[in-house]
């Protein structure tokens, strides 16, 4: 229980320590390292991304990272970085690879066979009979 | 009557996967370093800044390295069975000093006991990041020859020493 | 003494919802009434003991009797007396107690508002209820007992986390679980169809107002969460894609569906096998959520109790009530008998469409959220699915749905000519396409994405009122603007205005983490922001930094705001931003850490254009379902209309 008070205050605490002034070339790059930071996770934290979260170790990732920028690294290197230290799991977007086609591509199919089979359906019962048989604009 | 049996169908996919996440910890990430050579790192040592440690200094026989710091109350609970094992089994124990304020550390080990043989001084978290860390206690088990034996997340217990780090340190094949 | 009673209260309540699952089950069965009617007594009784059950934990609470754990864990004697009410729900063994308690009040509102309905229908349905409460009652008396005693009783208590004492999260959780559990009535219903047989169009419209408010409070409840978030986090965002979250918006999108396909069934007697698989689905994915929070198997912050134990007791309800369900559709749908013929453009297919798209999102939702389950067990390693993946497919699925909407209320049934609708949509489209072409000139960094956007979002709105004047032209006095029609194009508007809300915020929002002196003066998005000065606070349960910011534009000050960090007695240290909250646009500004000794502050300022249209989208569709619900026709038998055709889906058996 105490644990997970811990946690919980840990994980739900504002975010006071994540507001770190840092230097920006221009708007467009702290745009650009808003972005990026929104698109990976902090790894202490249950599930909240390196931008939001106020965890230690997102402190120090997120001037690793800005530090990394300003040196002229680019978005892919810097996740390539990242990822060689902590793994796949620090990307909120999973790489499209064989153990991830049914997350990026399940929806995808499900959709496509929802809409063959409504169309199937819908020929196969067939027009209705004249255009009498409609109801009149009725709610 | 076939069609009618998909949504159970789908619904026995979702229940197995649900039941199979039962007890475990979500939180648990494996490390990448696992079987590869630890990352180089150089750092003074907390207790006397003018000695610099690196990962060929350190090298040539091998350390479990735990990373703690000041702040860290979880760190407090395993120190002691840290302590016993450098006492009374020649654990071979070097400590990152993570993302801390020196004198904050200095007093902690003060007040706890210090049973490292070298402390490396962190407080950018820089060398934590190439290692992997998340969050303090971790402990790493280093090989002779630099490889990453083992990470382990949170605090260290006695079975944790007794099962995994002892032998790893001992030669054990991991 | 008193919470002993309370558990003895559980342990009755639970009694009679075995009564009340069993006897009238077995005889509606049987056919025999006087064990049907033993069901709205056996839900009265249960109601009243459970009542009385959340009344001796709320005085507890009151009273500060630390000698319950519960109590003891979740509040304090610095607690303000209205925040000792809402510590009640504020962790894992009281929210149970409140969800059952609402289990039960619905219980008993179906129970008493049945009167026309048939006697073996309610007995069926009741009977549903109950052995959703026998499961639920269990659960919290033999595993969540909010009761337990701490001995030695306890002094002072620990605290309730500061981010409970706010009005937001006090009211989130019992909206929520009005409309999870609401969802359980037209979960009866559709059981009590299954067992009798039939699947028609009254046991439907008797189910729609049902559905149509357990629906209205999820979206409030929601909404109130996001809201809440925003206002409180410190970092302004507004939804997170977190497994909890999700585990709330899946029965939204899937009750959204069943409110559609509900209404094809009411009306033309098409769609029963949808609407009885949507009934039975906007429950479990609401036993789900119950799952995923409680369980511990995904990653969260929301996460209540991780508790494996706990976990396989509600995965084992699940699969029995679930299952059970999805057995009986098996056995009993092949038996319905598919309606008329209707065209490949018509009403039906529209809504066919509409909720195969939101069935499609509601199952990406499950499979992103579920999917390091599955990744896990399968040893594919740890995989990670966050916001940017939710956020894109998402607006895959739901852009061609939301450009759908105001086609459907003006597409006739069995078959019409989209021709035809577009000569009435014409002028829809063209002030859509004025109000986009607007937005883009006068926002110039407005994307692609949002401008369609835009321009999605106004043709809901002008599709609607195009819908409206029409129907206020062709229909019979008395019946122009119906609840129902009334309700269906405000939830409508409602949704456009989210639309519109929703990618604006996305795209033109504007965050600067800065370092400020007093005196200093940031430009945000056209705004001037000044910090004037910094100065100590006290309050009640903590001291506190404040900042006094005036915001101004064009040299004329706008807003004074001030935003504290404040220290808890206890120790936590909490950011109040200052929101200075528009119609239009909000200014958000929170304070960090002091720099440089206290001679600066690390502020960050927040310029969200539209954010407050995400939230009033959310509460006019809540708005629209809960009128809707008071349509008149729905609670006329189908035989006091003359109007309607007497043949319906049904089957005997």
């Amino acid at each position: 229980m105490k644990t997970f008070w811990f946690l919980f205050l840990l994980a739900l605490a504002p975010a006071l320590w994540a507001i770190e002034p840092l230097d920006f070339a221009d708007r467009s790059e702290e745009v650009r390292f808003q972005k990026l930071l929104r698109e990976l996770r902090c790894l202490q934290c249950q599930n909240q991304s390196l931008a939001d979260s106020e965890a230690n170790v997102a402190g120090g990732l997120r001037q690793e990272i800005h530090r990394q920028m300003q040196s002229g690294k680019s978005d892919d290197e810097i996740k390539a970085f990242l990822v060689a230290r902590y793994g796949e799991f620090v990307l909120y977007n999973p790489p499209v690879k064989q153990s991830t086609w049914l997350l990026w591509f399940g929806p995808g199919a499900i959709l496509l066979l929802g809409g063959l089979a409504l169309v199937v359906h819908l020929k196969k019962r067939g027009q209705p009979a004249t255009a009498a048989a409609a109801s009149t604009d009725d709610w | 009557m076939l069609r009618a049996l998909i949504p159970l169908a789908v619904f026995a996919l979702i229940g197995l996967v649900l039941w199979s996440g039962i007890g475990k910890d979500p939180s648990i990430l494996p490390s990448t370093l696992i079987g590869s050579p630890a990352p180089e790192f150089s750092a003074p040592d907390l207790r006397d800044p003018s000695r610099t440690h690196s990962k060929a200094s350190l090298g040539g026989a091998p350390y479990l390295l735990n990373v703690f710091a000041s702040w860290c109350p979880t760190c407090r609970v395993e120190h002691p069975i840290l302590e016993r094992y450098v006492r009374e089994r020649g654990l071979r124990l070097v400590g990152l000093n993570w993302k801390d304020d020196a004198e904050a550390g200095l007093a902690w080990l003060k007040q706890f006991g210090d049973p490292y043989s070298d402390i490396l001084y962190d407080p950018s978290g820089r060398i934590g990041i190439d290692f992997g860390v998340t969050a303090a206690p971790e402990s790493f088990v280093i090989g002779a020859d630099g490889t990453v034996l083992y990470k382990h997340i949170g605090a260290l217990t006695v079975e944790d020493m007794e099962t995994r780090v002892m032998p790893l340190l001992q030669g054990a094949t991991p | 003494m008193l919470p002993e009673l309370g558990q003895i209260a559980l342990i009755l309540a639970l009694l009679l919802a075995v009564i009340q699952a069993v006897v009238p089950l077995v005889g509606a069965q049987l056919n025999r009434e006087p064990l049907m009617r033993l069901a709205r007594p056996a839900a009265y009784g249960q109601f009243a003991f459970l009542v009385f059950a959340y009344a001796i934990l709320t005085e507890g609470f009151i009273t500060q009797d630390f000698s319950i754990a519960y109590v003891a864990q979740n509040s304090n004697l610095a607690l303000p007396m209205h925040y000792r009410f809402s510590a009640v729900w504020g962790a894992h063994e009281g929210s149970l107690l409140l969800w059952v308690l609402i289990l039960s009040a619905w219980t008993v509102a179906l129970a008493a508002l049945s009167k026309a309905l048939p006697l073996n229908f309610v007995a069926r349905a009741l009977g549903t209820l109950g052995v959703i409460s026998i499961g639920f009652l269990s659960f919290t008396a033999f595993t969540s007992n909010p009761f337990e005693r701490h001995v030695p009783a306890l002094s002072d208590g620990n605290d309730l986390n500061p981010l409970l004492q706010d009005f937001g999260l006090i009211v989130h959780p019992p909206m929520l679980y009005m409309g999870y559990v609401g969802f359980a009535v037209a979960f009866a219903f559709a059981i009590a169809a299954l067992l009798d047989g039939r699947v028609d169009k009254q046991w439907v419209r008797w189910s729609r107002p049902w559905t149509n408010v357990a629906w209205g409070f999820l979206t409030v409840g929601i909404g109130l969460g996001s809201w809440w978030a925003y206002y409180e986090l410190g970092w302004g965002g507004w939804w997170f894609w977190d497994p909890v979250e999700n585990a709330s918006f899946m029965p939204w999108l899937v009750g959204a569906a069943l409110i559609h396909s509900q209404a094809v069934t009411e009306k033309r007697g098409t769609f029963g096998a949808w609407t009885l698989l949507l009934a039975i689905s906007a429950f479990s994915l609401s036993l789900l959520g119950t799952f995923l929070v409680r369980s511990g198997v995904l990653t969260s912050v929301h996460a209540f109790a991780s508790d494996p134990a706990r976990g396989s007791f509600i995965l084992a309800f699940l699969v029995i009530v679930t299952g059970g369900a999805l057995v009986l559709y098996a056995i009993r749908a092949p038996k319905l008998v598919g309606g008329p013929p209707v065209g490949l453009y018509s009403r039906e297919s529209l809504l066919l469409a509409n909720n195969i798209l939101l069935t499609v999102a509601c199952a990406m939702v499950l499979i992103g959220t579920l999917y390091p389950l599955v990744a896990d067990a399968l040893g594919w390693g740890k995989v990670s699915v966050g916001p940017p993946y939710f956020g894109l497919m998402f607006f895959v699925l739901m852009a061609p749905l939301v450009w759908l909407i105001p086609l459907g209320a003006l597409t006739r049934w069995q078959g019409d000519s989209l021709a035809s609708v577009w000569i009435w949509l014409r002028s829809a489209a063209a002030l859509a396409a004025v109000v986009a072409a607007l937005a883009w000139i006068t926002q110039r960094e407005l994307p692609l994405k949002a401008v369609l956007g835009i321009a999605a979002g106004a043709w809901i709105v002008f599709g609607t009122f195009v819908f409206l004047r029409r129907r206020w032209k062709t229909a019979a006095p008395g019946q122009r603007l119906t609840a129902e029609m009334l309700g269906m194009s405000l939830a409508h508007i409602g949704v456009g205005m989210f639309v519109i809300g929703v990618v604006v915020t996305e795209s033109l929002n504007v965050e600067r983490d800065v370092r400020m002196a007093p005196g200093d003066t940031v430009e945000v998005a056209g705004y001037q922001v000044r910090f004037v000065k910094a100065h100590h606070e006290e309050g009640p349960n903590f001291i506190a930094d404040e900042g006094v910011f005036e915001i101004s534009k064009s040299g004329v000050v706008l807003s004074e705001q001030h935003p504290q960090k404040r220290q808890y007695l206890r120790g936590q240290v909490m950011t109040e931003a200052a929101i200075d909250a528009g119609f239009f646009a909000d200014f958000y500004i929170a304070m960090g850490e002091p720099l440089d000794g206290g001679k600066a502050w690390a502020v960050r300022l927040y310029y969200k254009p539209m954010i407050r249209w995400v939230w009033l989208g959310a509460l006019l569709m809540m708005f629209g379902a809960f009128v809707a619900a008071t349509e008149r026709r729905l609670r006329q038998t189908v035989r006091e209309e003359a109007r309607l055709p007497a043949n319906s889906a049904a089957v005997a058996s």
